[in-house]
């Protein structure tokens, strides 16, 4: 079989038109129930970058996932290199030379960064004795080439959620593989990082790998992209050069209509303070933070991941003890120990995680969301069942919730519904202040402008927001007010409506 | 997804009475129970005995002990731990309340074995609950103090009532209550009121919350520790109730009279279907659970097996059985890892 | 990258303090507890538990566990006695052996296969495996009628009994297996994370009936072992032994989680349990305080290892 590394350059050029890579033809995979995958055909061309995008749940990890060998397809074929390929299993697409980068951390914690590089392909000696000396020498050389500054032999389990994913990263860097999928390499990088990835990728293009690239960023789809593939509801929408469309094309693709331009009201006159935090501390996640929100308006907390934002939501919802300072509700100081405190003085936390922190997921939507509110829905530790009903009928309605019905599992539930879910759930309990914690990660560009709709609407009725969030865009749509945080500490506050895109990473950056 | 918008589109339509998709739902869910059927018509069609009245009672009372501990576990199960001390529990309770019984009178005795059965239920939920300590580790642990402690106590010693008929201590283990064996009213019992309690009470609700997902359930306001500490009371209770019931029918015990009842415990509550992960299962499918290790128990020696057949059969049943509950949420019989 | 000799310190498993400050213990308060003779009795006394907490450790790391090695113990002395009259030592031992590699073998594809939990595959198998142990005994025990098998349980090279000698050999051998061999690394990234072992084309089904058939073998030669020990087998031998071999490897510091443990802290946990033992026993103090201990310990050390977790990972109180 001829390779295409046998071929000089300007025969590549044009010969890539011609004869794809990869070649997906066809292929249908359905659940019980669901039409996952209808009859997807997608080319990928040596060195190119082939972005694949659509809305959560609308095929691009099962297209994955059967590229990759974890699901088989139903019907249609894959062809690598012109010739018919069947990947039965991860072992055999790494073997064909398919590697899948994962957006889901798939590292071993317990072990070192060089054996989770060369996972699955240990260098061996005889007798099936680990090579360490050549292993940890040419995972410091991938190190390098990466721009990492942490050792081969340290522990993942001690590194930071970047540096994790930039020990996934470097799995696509172990041997020169023919395609390499990028699952949402960027969700938790920072800039700095994506410049170091977004050079490996045009490196891995340059020794003519094909890349697929999935991710939700546009901008980072229009500057790495050579073509864009849109999926929607299984099938797909589209092909099209990225020199020769634009944003607005894309997302019309992807949702199937165009997206409404977002006006918020703002709330003209926000009312009292609602939620006051003065001097507050806990060890080293976060110093002498101090900061109010009042009713009626949102206020943006940004920062990059780390900056201790999460911990500070924590804290003054009672999972973590402060070491110093006071928590303020309606001008009065009071101790909140445990969520259900919280709770009792009206402040509501809709977590980071929704799958881990938010929701019960083989649990009934009606029974996630009367979860933080059993004392309503009862008397005397018994359950009537009918106020719980009617919660769940209320929100269902309020909310626009798509599910079938009250029974089904929220596991069952996309994204945004189950996002709905977590806030039904807190507004159940009629909070004066509700803690949103990144309310859109994860969840397709349709229901994102529906969740920020919401928030608006909930401050326009007079509750205080305090919404944590990475993404600019959102800070910036949403808010009345952003606080910066860099390290810890508050390091500035910002008007929404003045403040520039480069004032606030400077901020966040510590410069 | 696209199957909920078709659901909800599509208006209500006359399916044909008999569809595969109505096959496959009825394994799914009612899969145990009809094999648990198809198992005692074949067992009636063997013999002649099996299907007596008799012969069901007597089942239904041999089945009370590991029943009644049963009951209690499942709720450490779906709350998302393991107990398996109460093997070792249930010797110790049985040796005290039997030696008190002729120190103190029955009264006494049962009441202070209650309590310190659920003083051991503290210490197992204090470590599981509020410790967070690995819930199997710290049931091995009790497992081998609490027969420390069995030892220590009877020095070592078999203990025995005297006075076998002129106590009222033998209603637990040996009377009838209409026409029903009163350990059986008791496993039944505690089953129905444990039942309700777990579907019908917040705290019933927080223990499906903690197993299926405790961080969660934390976030949303529940205290964990509370309700896990409550379920391994709740076990402890269970177990004192199933010692009153041994230790009345033998009117004696050994040291090591519970030796290995975790284990046949936890066979029944696995085979009734409830998730070692936590945060599924019932008490119902519990009860079913025992009744099946009970009725392959009798059915085998009603045909003339060796009792240690039994085991063999169960080896088989209790994979097979998580297994069909296994594949069905998978939707497949095998699993694809290579 | 530093290698200060703290940092290798820092690496010995926990339990080897505690073992320490047992040996020195009794040392001071039993008599006759220092003395090489005395050190040989608790390696006997802790082969048995010891070889099959090898395999234990290697099936936990991997994030499985196996309940069945007190039966496999059991069936495999019972055929290695039982069938010598007829076969001969060597091939009885063998068969006895190869029953136990058999069974783990059932018991890993089984879990491979049916993606059923091994705890509760294994529970299955400790009934079952029990059952065929009756069945095929009759409920008899066995007595081995040829001298040369009890001699080689009571022999002992260069001044060590010769089963000392297996237990430490086949220690050092898993030793290495688990920290230089690609099989042994493998193990610990299935245990780590199991989808990403499966994604890295690591075969991970495989891999894991490898590891229940090792266990199925240190089960097998552990009843045999034991066997030789008594010249004889019992139909009730190792009930019970699947505690006490999880409790030695919990000691020792493996993680029922999987991904974490180590052979030297298995070692230890064994030793541990063995010192305990023996130095109680020359103290006279009564057997049922051992229990007592082991549980208090097993407790304790969960405790202990909690708390500097905790501490270090800052998480929130739930």
């Amino acid at each position: 079989m001829r390779t295409l590394a046998h071929h000089t350059a300007a025969e590549l050029a044009e010969l890539a038109p011609r004869a794809p890579l990869l070649h997906i033809d066809g292929v249908t995979k359905t659940f019980p129930g669901v039409k996952a995958l209808d009859d997807v055909s997608l080319e990928v061309r040596a060195g190119e970058v082939h972005a694949l995008l659509g809305e959560n749940g609308a095929g691009k990890s099962t297209l994955m996932k059967v590229l990759a060998g974890n699901h088989q397809a139903d019907r249609g074929q894959i062809h690598l290199e012109g010739e018919p390929i069947r990947v039965s299993g991860p072992h055999e697409a790494k073997h064909l030379g398919i590697v899948l980068i994962h957006q889901e951390l798939s590292l071993a914690p317990e072990m070192t960064v060089a054996e989770n590089i060369f996972l699955g392909s240990l260098p061996r000696r005889a007798l099936g004795f680990v090579d360490f000396r050549k292993l940890y020498a040419d995972a410091g050389r991938i190190l390098d080439r990466l721009g990492c500054r942490f050792a081969a032999s340290d522990k993942v389990e001690t590194l930071s959620i970047a540096n994790r994913q930039m020990v996934e990263i470097g799995r696509a860097l172990v041997f020169t593989p023919k395609i390499v999928v990028f699952d949402e390499p960027t969700a938790s990088l920072t800039d700095a990082e994506k410049v170091v990835l977004f050079d490996v990728i045009r490196s891995l293009q340059d020794e003519n790998v094909g890349i697929v690239y999935i991710s939700h960023r546009m901008d980072e789809i229009f500057t790495l992209s050579d073509r864009i593939t849109v999926l929607r509801d299984g099938a797909v929408r589209g092909t099209l050069e990225t020199a020769r469309t634009n944003e607005d094309e894309v997302t019309r693709l992807m949702i199937g209509r165009a997206l409404e331009p977002r006006s918020h009201a703002r709330a003209r006159e926000p009312g009292p303070v609602a939620l006051e935090v003065k001097g507050l501390s806990c060890a080293d996640l976060f110093r002498d933070v101090s900061f109010s929100v009042r009713a009626g308006e949102v206020v943006g907390m940004y920062g990059l991941i780390g900056a201790g934002r999460t911990e500070i939501a924590e804290t003054i919802f009672g999972l973590r003890a402060p070491d110093a300072g006071e928590i303020r509700r309606d001008g009065e100081v009071v101790s909140i120990t445990s969520p259900p405190d919280a709770i009792a003085h009206g402040i509501a936390l809709a977590p980071e995680s929704r799958k881990e922190q938010g929701l019960v997921l083989g649990m009934s939507c009606r029974d996630n969301m009367s979860l933080s509110q059993l004392g309503e829905v009862s008397r005397v530790g018994w359950l009537d069942r009918s106020a719980e009903q009617a919660i769940y009928d209320r929100y269902a309605v309020r909310l626009s919730l798509k599910s079938p019905s009250w029974r089904t599992p929220v596991v069952n539930l996309s994204g945004g519904n189950q996002q709905k879910v977590v806030l039904g759930k807190w507004l159940g309990t009629a909070p004066k202040v509700l803690i949103i914690d990144e309310p859109t990660r994860g969840i397709d560009v349709g229901s994102k402008a529906e969740i920020h709709g919401l928030i608006r609407e909930l401050a326009a009725a007079g509750m205080a927001v305090l919404m944590i969030s990475s993404e600019m865009p959102e800070v910036l749509g949403v808010s009345d007010r952003i606080l910066a945080l860099y390290h810890g500490r508050l390091a500035a506050e910002f008007d929404a409506d003045s403040v520039t895109e480069d004032a606030l990473v400077q901020a966040i950056s510590g410069l | 997804m696209a199957k909920t918008d078709v659901e909800l589109a599509v208006p209500v339509r006359r399916d044909p009475w008999i569809t595969r998709d109505k096959v496959v739902h009825l394994l799914q869910t009612k899969g145990l129970l009809i094999a648990f059927a198809l198992f005692l018509v074949a067992f009636s069609l063997a013999s002649d005995r099996f299907a007596s009245v008799d012969n069901i009672s007597t089942v239904l009372r041999q089945v009370a002990i590991v029943g009644t501990i049963a009951v209690g576990v499942t709720i450490v199960v779906i709350g998302g731990n393991l107990d398996l001390s109460v093997g070792s529990l249930l010797s110790f309770s049985t040796v005290l309340v039997v030696d008190l019984h002729d120190k103190i009178g029955p009264g006494p005795a049962i009441l202070i074995m209650f309590a310190a059965a659920l003083a051991v239920g503290c210490v197992n939920g204090l470590l599981v609950g509020f410790a967070r300590l690995n819930s199997l580790i710290v049931t091995l642990g009790m497992l081998s103090a609490i027969q420390g402690l069995t030892l220590i106590y009877s020095g070592g010693q078999n203990v025995d009532i005297a006075d076998q008929e002129g106590t009222w201590f033998a209603f637990f283990g040996r009377d009838f209550l209409l026409g029903v064996a009163v350990p059986t009213w008791i496993f039944l019992g505690l089953a129905v009121i444990l039942h309700v309690v777990l579907t019908r009470t917040t705290f019933g609700r927080k223990v499906f919350a903690v197993g299926g997902n405790p961080t969660a359930a934390a976030f949303s306001g529940v205290r964990r520790a509370r309700v896990v500490f409550s379920t391994y009371l709740i076990s402890a209770f269970c177990t004192a109730c199933a010692a009153v019931i041994l230790g009345s029918r033998v009117m004696g015990s050994q040291n090591n009279v519970g030796q290995g009842y975790e284990l046949v415990v936890l066979a029944g509550v696995i085979l009734g279907g409830t998730s070692l992960l936590g945060g599924s299962g019932s008490i119902p499918k519990t009860v079913v659970g025992v009744l099946i290790l009970g009725f392959i128990q009798n059915g085998l020696l009603l045909l003339g097996y060796p009792y240690y057949a039994q085991w063999l059969v169960t080896w088989v049943v209790i994979i097979l059985a998580v297994w069909l509950d296994v594949a069905s949420k998978r939707g497949r019989l095998f699993t694809t890892t290579s | 990258m530093t290698k200060s000799p703290l940092r290798h310190l820092s690496r010995i498993p926990p339990i080897w303090m505690i073992l320490i400050a047992c040996v020195a213990f009794f040392s001071v308060f039993a008599d006759s507890f220092f003395a090489i003779g005395n050190f040989t009795n608790i390696l006997i006394q802790t082969s048995t538990i010891g070889l099959i907490a090898l395999g234990m450790t290697v099936v936990m790391i991997n994030g499985n566990i196996d309940l069945s090695v007190g039966a496999v113990v059991a069936l495999a002395a019972s055929l290695a006695v039982g069938l010598q009259a007829d076969l001969g030592i060597v091939p009885a031992v063998l068969v006895g052996l190869g029953a136990g590699v058999a069974l783990g073998f059932l018991n890993g594809m089984v879990v491979w296969k049916t993606g059923v939990d091994a705890f509760i595959v294994t529970l299955g198998a400790m009934m079952g495996v029990r059952g065929l142990v009756f069945l095929y005994t009759g409920e008899q025990s066995f007595f081995s009628m040829n001298f040369a098998y009890a001699d080689f349980g009571m022999s002992s090279i260069a001044g060590v009994p010769t089963l000392a000698w297996v237990f430490l050999a086949l220690t050092v051998i898993m030793h290495v297996v688990m920290t230089r061999t690609t099989h042994g690394r493998n193990a610990y990234a299935v245990g780590g994370n199991r989808e990403a072992a499966e994604n890295a084309g690591i075969r991970v089904g495989r891999h894991m009936v490898a590891n229940f058939m090792l266990v199925g073998f240190f089960a097998a030669l552990a009843g045999i072992t034991l066997s030789t020990q008594m010249g004889a087998s019992t139909p009730n031998l190792g009930t019970n032994y699947e505690l006490w071999v999880i409790t030695a490897v919990v000691l020792g510091g493996t993680k029922l989680t999987g991904g974490v443990g180590t052979i030297l802290g298995t070692l230890g946990g064994v030793l541990t349990i063995g010192v305990l033992r023996n130095g109680m026993n020359l103290m006279q103090v009564p057997a049922f305080y051992v229990l007592v201990v082991m549980g208090a310990i097993l407790i304790a050390v969960l405790l202990v290892d909690a708390r500097v977790n905790r501490r270090v990972a800052g998480e929130v109180k739930l």
